[in-house]
């Protein structure tokens, strides 16, 4: 069997680089059903199936592909929908190369490339769009009522999980989309946000009612959920911007990620002024750091129309934290990357407004405590890159404003909440909490898989009160 | 939801609004703020709570028309809606009875001030009021914070209206006749905040100013709102919005208010062209 298998995956249509350089529409354009196929053919059914064991919520993986190449799209659908609540956004999302894809025993055959899984998935998730909507009837939500903070891909997973097994849930959301970073902070030319309403829709019609321009701590306070819910789950992630607090960090231009994307997707900036939020239009960009958001800055700033935008990261690029194809969209589009460069100062005009950055050459030494190479600044290596706006992607701490109002939830030594990764539960026994939050920044698939056990959880939580 | 209750014109300009939201209403303190949309393309901005009625629900927003959000804001009538509206945001302001305290406002930032006046007042203070303005026309809320007053100075610069002079000409004057303050509230344009603050170091008075930065989500999320306080950066939406006046970088603070000033007139302008002014 293996002889026939294609060394590279099937050829999937993407935006020419130079045209979506300059639009905000997705970049990639899915497969064809014949193409897809043809792909889920690549497939060795593995009795093993290392790509399960790869999987953060373990879908069955070598399963949902085999109905897809049988061309039974409803089944491949429901063994998907067994294991994700958000198949769409995850097909598009999921760093796939470290997860299912990384172990994917086609991959490791010499001179191949592992089955395209996480297009495969975007394929069926998108093809069950495209079918007329089953009318939903919510089930009958008597068991007890839930309330649920944050709308990310933790809140919106358990909302949607325990309303299906008959709670009422009511999700409360700051801001005034629901969504959480696949709003707010993954653009729209990466993940459609049409797809992410779209999935929130879909909660909503199994009787989850989501409350935005609701803040829980301020609008509503800890102690009017908790008397009035019999649990409550905290997803407020990971979103407040660490700044590296260089000389001219609040110079005109400088930006944390987290403003320059939420203008951009939330606020629709790149729709000014028919939107009523601007952002700058820069010519000269630069970017710090290495991850997603970092590359989501970067190929923004393009889209806005920038000359020239570089990347400065201080590793190498075999530590670059973000998705790899995002990096290679990202070169593909005229992105320019400065690795082992780190910024030292922000300089600015007799305006205040930012001209240029000092940089330094770095370069690895002794591992650190992740095990990576520490990068070390190099001696008189300084130098001076120029640009009218910056764009610091270095990381994100806990939102704290509801930690700030509740004093009785336990963190930890870094200030996320303190829960069992397996059940959400923390030492409150009627607050669980998951996500961002609890793990610090990390992936929509942990988010979404630890909202899954979490929704268990707090089920025999309840049950077990009223038993 | 956020339906405008009543509407008044109180100055040139400045609209005093009751708008019905009643978790706001029931959760909010003086000091904090709200952050509001009039439209699904609409920009967020955030305005302080003058007033909050508990028991109706309502809370009471006084603004000045700067720009577009609030130019489109004062075309609002009576029982329209706003799209969005968010909070109550930021700290509440610490009230305790300090002895003699000085409340110093300016402009439409009266508006804040005055719910500070009022609590300080009823914890037992000794509250003396500057309020000052160009004009007297401009003076807003005068018999309201005289009301919980026990001393009540208006300056205008024309001298329309009580001294002629600027808020600090009034500071000095307290000081002169041996005024013992604990502690101010300066609340106003940003250049009286910043030269009241500087009075208010002067006569070794400490002193809350509130700060307007520009701000996005009001939630701690963006960092849009950063300001230097005492060489550190914050958050004016979470840590704030009051801080150590002594300790404002107010040039910087200066500074990043005008960030976006080409593309908010390029907004107000294509908004007075569709709505035809
Ligand atoms: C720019 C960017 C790009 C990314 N790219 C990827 C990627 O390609 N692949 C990937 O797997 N992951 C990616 N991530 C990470 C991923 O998005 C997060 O790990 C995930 O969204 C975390 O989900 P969550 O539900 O824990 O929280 P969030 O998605 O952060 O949602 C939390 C929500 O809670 C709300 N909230 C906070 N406090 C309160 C409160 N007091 N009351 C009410 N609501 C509150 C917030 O407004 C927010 O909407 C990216 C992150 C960013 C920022
Ligand atoms: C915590 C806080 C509380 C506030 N409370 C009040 C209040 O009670 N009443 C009130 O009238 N205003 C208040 N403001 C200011 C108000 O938010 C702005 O006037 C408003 O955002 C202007 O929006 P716009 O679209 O009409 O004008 P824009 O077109 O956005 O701006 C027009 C002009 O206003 C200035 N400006 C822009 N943003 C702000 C800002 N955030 N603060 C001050 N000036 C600004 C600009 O420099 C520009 O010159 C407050 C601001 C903050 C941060
Ligand atoms: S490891 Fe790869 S080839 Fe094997 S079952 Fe999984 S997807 Fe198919
Ligand atoms: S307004 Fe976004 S952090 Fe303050």
């Amino acid at each position: 069997m293996a002889p026939k298998i294609t060394p590279k995956k099937t050829p999937i249509s993407e935006q020419d680089p130079v045209v979506r350089g300059k639009n905000f529409d997705e970049v990639c354009l899915g497969y064809t059903l014949d193409e897809a196929r043809l792909e889920a053919t690549r497939c060795l059914q593995c009795k093993t199936a290392p790509c399960i064991a790869g999987c953060p919520v373990a879908i069955d993986i070598p399963g949902f592909i085999k109905a897809l190449a049988e061309g039974d799209l409803p089944k491949s659908w429901e063994i998907l929908s067994d294991a994700t609540s958000l198949p769409a956004v995850c097909g598009r999302v999921c760093p796939q190369e470290t997860q299912c894809e990384g172990v994917c025993t086609v991959g490791k055959i010499k001179g191949k490339e592992p089955v395209a899984i996480g297009k495969l998935e975007r394929f069926v998730a998108d093809w069950k769009a495209s079918q007329p909507e089953e009318a939903i009837t919510p089930p009958v939500q008597d068991k007890g009522k839930v309330a649920v903070v944050g709308s990310g891909p933790a809140g919106l997973t358990v909302a949607g999980d325990l309303a299906k097994m008959g709670y009422k849930v009511t999700v409360f959301e700051a801001l005034h989309e629901p969504g959480g970073v696949l709003m707010y902070g993954i653009p729209e030319f990466r993940l459609p946000k049409e797809i992410v309403r779209r999935e929130i829709g879909n909660i909503r019609k199994l009787g989850v009612d989501v409350e935005v321009n609701a803040v829980v701590g301020r609008t509503v306070t800890i102690e009017e959920l908790r008397s009035q819910f019999d649990a409550l789950f905290i997803g407020t992630g990971a979103g407040t911007p660490h700044f590296m607090n260089l000389p001219g960090t609040n110079l005109n231009g400088v930006f944390s990620a987290s403003e320059y994307l939420t203008r951009i997707n939330l606020m629709h900036a790149y729709e000014f002024p028919v939107y009523d939020t601007p952002t700058k239009t820069s010519k000269k960009v630069v970017v710090v750091g290495g991850g997603n958001v970092a590359m989501d800055a970067a190929r923004s700033a393009l889209r806005l129309r920038a000359d020239k935008v570089t990347v400065v990261y201080r590793r190498s690029i075999e530590e670059l934290p973000a998705r790899i194809e995002e990096y290679h969209h990202a070169v593909e589009e005229g992105i320019v990357f400065n690795f082992l460069t780190n910024p030292v100062e922000y300089i600015g005009d007799e305006k205040g407004n930012l001209k240029a950055v000092r940089c330094i050459r770095m370069e690895l030494g002794e591992p650190d405590a992740s095990g990576r190479r520490r990068p070390v600044p190099i001696k008189g290596s300084e130098f001076v890159i120029e640009a009218d706006t910056v764009v610091e992607a270095i990381g994100q701490g806990s939102n704290k404003v509801l930690l700030n109002a509740f004093p009785e939830l336990k963190l930890n030594k870094w200030g996320y909440i303190d829960a069992d990764e397996k059940t959400g539960a923390t030492n409150l026994p009627d607050v669980f909490a998951g996500g961002d939050i609890v793990t610090g920044a990390a992936t929509v698939i942990l988010a979404m898989g630890v909202g899954r056990d979490a929704a268990r959880s707090i089920d025999s939580y309840i049950q077990s009160k009223k038993g | 939801m956020f339906k405008i209750l009543s509407k008044r014109l109180i100055a040139p300009k400045e609209y005093d609004i009751w708008v019905d939201a009643p978790r706001v209403a029931r959760n909010g303190k003086a000091g904090q703020f709200v952050v509001l949309r009039t439209s699904e393309k609409g920009e967020r901005i955030p305005l302080t709570v003058a007033e909050y009625d508990r028991e109706g629900g309502r809370i009471r927003i006084i603004f000045q028309v700067v720009g577009k959000t609030t130019m489109e804001m004062a075309q609002l009538k009576v029982g329209d809606s706003l799209h969005d509206l968010l909070g109550p945001l930021g700290n509440p302001s610490e009230i305790e009875n300090l002895g003699t305290v000085l409340m110093v406002g300016g402009g439409v930032g009266i508006a804040a001030l005055y719910p500070i006046v009022k609590e300080l007042k009823e914890v037992g203070n000794r509250v003396i009021t500057i309020l000052g303005g160009r004009t007297a026309d401009l003076v807003i809320l005068k018999d309201e914070c005289a009301a919980f007053s026990d001393e009540l100075l208006v300056t205008t610069d024309d001298g329309s209206e009580g001294i002629k002079g600027v808020v600090t000409d009034a500071m000095q004057l307290l000081a002169d006749r041996g005024e013992k303050i604990s502690q101010a509230w300066i609340i106003g344009p940003t250049i009286m905040m910043k030269f009241a603050s500087l009075k208010a170091k002067e006569l070794g008075i400490p002193c809350w100013v509130s700060l307007n930065p520009i701000m996005i989500d009001g939630t701690g999320m963006c960092g849009c709102c950063r300001v230097t306080v005492n060489d550190e950066i914050r958050f004016a939406c979470v840590d704030g919005p009051e801080f150590d006046g002594w300790g404002v970088n107010w040039n910087e603070f200066m500074n990043r208010m005008g960030q976006y000033k080409n593309e908010e007139k390029i907004s107000l302008e294509k908004y007075q062209s569709e709505v035809g002014e």
